[in-house]
């Protein structure tokens, strides 16, 4: 295992400038999640890092190894790709023996290394069977066996299950988890589902346009979003969202709704700002979550224009500032559209961002 | 009573019986008792004499003929592999064009639109030890100043034959290979990479392996051709010069039409689709085995 630097990665194709400089460190045995939107950049990133990819500018460090330069081959990691990518015509076996083969072991060493990966991830049942021979989920787990049988520096995990159906999703998950929690490895996981970076990675960066636009562990990415889009990316459902000017004493939504500033925010007043508010802090009288801060709490009635009941909570949609705004409402009881009830704005979880930059304006 | 009559399925595929039997089947047998017999197209009546294997024991002590057996095998062992090298080399070298590709394996097929027979009189050409390009060249090159009788000395006249062979069929592999190459999905190219591959470890374990029924189909196609090869032989050397260039077809048609023993030729036919029939299956075999290994799904 080793340590993994990215110092001003750069990357162009032609004119269109993918990576734009990016840095970022990796502890040694540390789990980072890159995520953002398609053509963010992320897997780009994570192909410059496998090799696969030229790097146009800046530097690739693999513990103290500049690796700008070398072949994949020479940098000592691992990949699991999307499709899986199993060699079609080699059985499991040999397909998770193959690097090892390649690097010139012995035939015992190989099979001892491939049985105990075989043993980790519970397919030695399959290692004389073809790939086609095998489910979705199946080969998933070869490919993850193919990537442990090597102990590689860095393991590269490129969007690795999302061939798979929701439920097999979340059980590979929790075996990723389990095994990076036994091998320490360095892993470097690329998601666009905000759900498996939050719940796998020590720290998740989040990609926009070629930039990094915040490095932080999944709580910090979640409570303090360090730009609108963040905010807007992390959490299922969204962040709502309102523009809205700051006045003397909070803040002025455009059809005159005014609601005070929330705590841990101190701007200017006449100021343009984008004022946030997680579905989870707006949530009708009596069926809220308990939240650490939950005393600056605002009230007022609302019409329900839609609510979607989900079993164990229901969302509710309500007309909040001229926008639509989603509420989580916990303990659900039945609600019939048009009825008006009374909600609760936790506005000590509330967020406000400058209008132009998108930038946080926490502490500004 | 009712008249009897043929069950419908035995009555619908009657007229494909009859039009097969008078067409193929009747010939064939008509062949195979030919080749018992001494039967001459100048003494037409020798077609009544039986005379058992005599024909067969005969080929089977026939020097010439088992030189023209090996020489076949030989032409068919050193063309094919040639063709499956430089194909392979071509399609490698024309999947990397993202632009133009579709103009190059049009050019890629020129060859496949010429009759042998026009390829023959070219090469014929081309390798005349006096007007020759081959010869022309050489001499210009300065790497010779003798006039090489390549259609006069066996060896060189057997070079040339492989050449125009070569020349005119190189295209079946590539386009072979070049559909494989394009089917081919990248991911497991790259993961190749990262296991430690080498290009050449990757192409060795991973492209070939992919590659190789696509390369079966166009060696099975490909050698039943050989297998019967004729009419570019017939142009360039006609089996000479003193047969050294001979090989079964053209001896069989010898033996058949300028020495009018139709019956020994028609022995000698038997055991040569005996040698196509070998191929086949040996490379139906293989083909079979490449696909059970590489399977329909990546």
């Amino acid at each position: 295992m080793a340590t993994l630097t990215l110092s001003q990665l750069d990357k162009n194709y032609g004119a269109f400038h993918a990576v734009k400089g990016i840095d970022l460190d990796v502890a040694d045995g540390e789990f980072v999640a890159l995520v953002g939107p398609s053509g963010c950049g992320k897997s780009t990133t994570l192909r410059m890092i496998a090799g696969l990819e030229d790097i146009t500018g800046g530097d690739i460090r693999i513990g103290d190894r500049v690796v700008n330069d070398l072949a994949p081959r020479a940098r000592n990691i691992s990949m699991v790709f999307q499709s899986y990518a199993l060699y079609p015509h080699m059985t499991v076996g040999e397909n998770m023996g193959f690097t090892l083969k390649i690097a010139g072991r012995d035939k015992a060493e190989i099979d001892a290394a491939v049985a105990e990966a075989a043993r980790a991830l519970e397919i030695t049942q399959l290692l004389d069977r073809r790939p086609a021979q095998l489910s979705g989920g199946q080969r998933q787990r070869v490919a993850m066996g193919r990537a442990i049988v090597r102990d590689p520096d860095v393991f590269l995990f490129d969007e690795p299950l999302s061939n798979l159906d929701a439920k097999l999703r979340g059980q590979m998950r929790t075996e990723i988890k389990q095994l990076h929690a036994r091998l320490k490895a360095t892993v470097v996981y690329v998601t666009h589902d905000q759900v498996e970076a939050m719940t796998l990675a020590d720290r998740i960066v989040i990609m926009k346009d070629g930039n990094i636009e915040q490095v932080g562990t999944p709580d910090e990415v979640f409570n303090q979003p360090a730009s609108q889009f963040v905010a807007g990316f992390i959490g299922s459902p969204p962040m709502n969202m309102a523009d809205a000017v700051t006045t003397a004493t909070g803040l002025r939504f455009a059809n005159g709704l005014e609601l005070p500033m929330p705590p841990g925010f101190n701007v200017a007043e006449g100021r343009k700002v984008v004022f946030g508010l997680r579905p989870d802090d707006l949530y009708p009288e009596g069926h809220g979550i308990h939240s650490e801060g939950g005393h600056a709490v605002t009230t007022m009635d609302l019409t329900v224009d839609l609510s979607e009941p989900l079993g164990n909570e229901t969302l509710l949609f309500v007309d909040l500032a001229d926008k639509r705004f989603t509420g989580r409402m916990l303990n659900p009881r039945r609600v019939t559209p048009g009825e008006v009830m009374t909600f609760h704005l936790d506005l000590s979880n509330a967020h406000l961002f400058d209008a132009d930059s998108g930038l946080s304006l926490r502490g500004a | 009573m009712k008249a009897w009559r043929l069950p419908p399925p035995v009555l619908l595929l009657l007229p494909a019986v009859i039009v097969l039997a008078a067409i193929v089947l009747l010939p064939l047998l008509l062949s195979l008792y030919s080749s018992f017999t001494p039967f001459r197209l100048t003494r037409p009546e020798t077609i009544y004499d039986w005379v058992g294997f005599r024909n067969y024991e005969r080929i089977f002590t026939d020097a010439d003929f088992w030189i023209a057996f090996g020489r076949t095998v030989l032409l068919l062992t050193v063309a094919l592999n040639l063709e499956m090298i430089l194909g392979l080399g071509l399609a490698m070298l024309v999947e990397r064009f993202t632009r133009g590709q579709r103009i190059l394996r049009t050019i890629l097929m020129f060859p496949m639109m010429f009759s042998p027979i026009l390829v023959g009189f070219q090469f014929k050409f081309m390798f005349n030890d006096n007007v020759g390009l081959v010869n022309n060249a050489l001499q210009s090159l300065g790497l010779t100043d003798q006039a090489i009788p390549w259609l006069i000395d066996g060896t060189l006249a057997f070079i040339a034959i492989c050449v125009a062979e070569v020349w005119s069929s190189t295209s079946v592999f590539a386009i072979f290979i070049l559909a494989g190459l394009m089917a081919m999905p990248r991911d497991p190219l790259e993961a190749a990479r990262v296991d430690g591959c080498t290009p050449w470890q990757t192409f060795r374990y991973v492209t070939w392996p992919f590659l190789m029924p696509f390369a079966f189909i166009a060696m099975t196609i490909r050698s039943l051709d050989v297998a019967r090869a004729y009419d570019i032989i017939k142009i360039m050397t006609d089996g000479g010069p003193a047969g050294r260039t001979e090989v079964l077809w053209t001896l069989i048609a010898r033996t058949a039409y300028s020495d009018a023993r139709m019956g020994m030729a028609n022995a000698m036919a038997y055991v040569a689709i005996l040698l196509s029939i070998a191929f086949t299956a040996y490379f139906f075999s293989q083909l079979g085995k490449a696909r059970a290994q590489v399977a329909a799904d990546w």
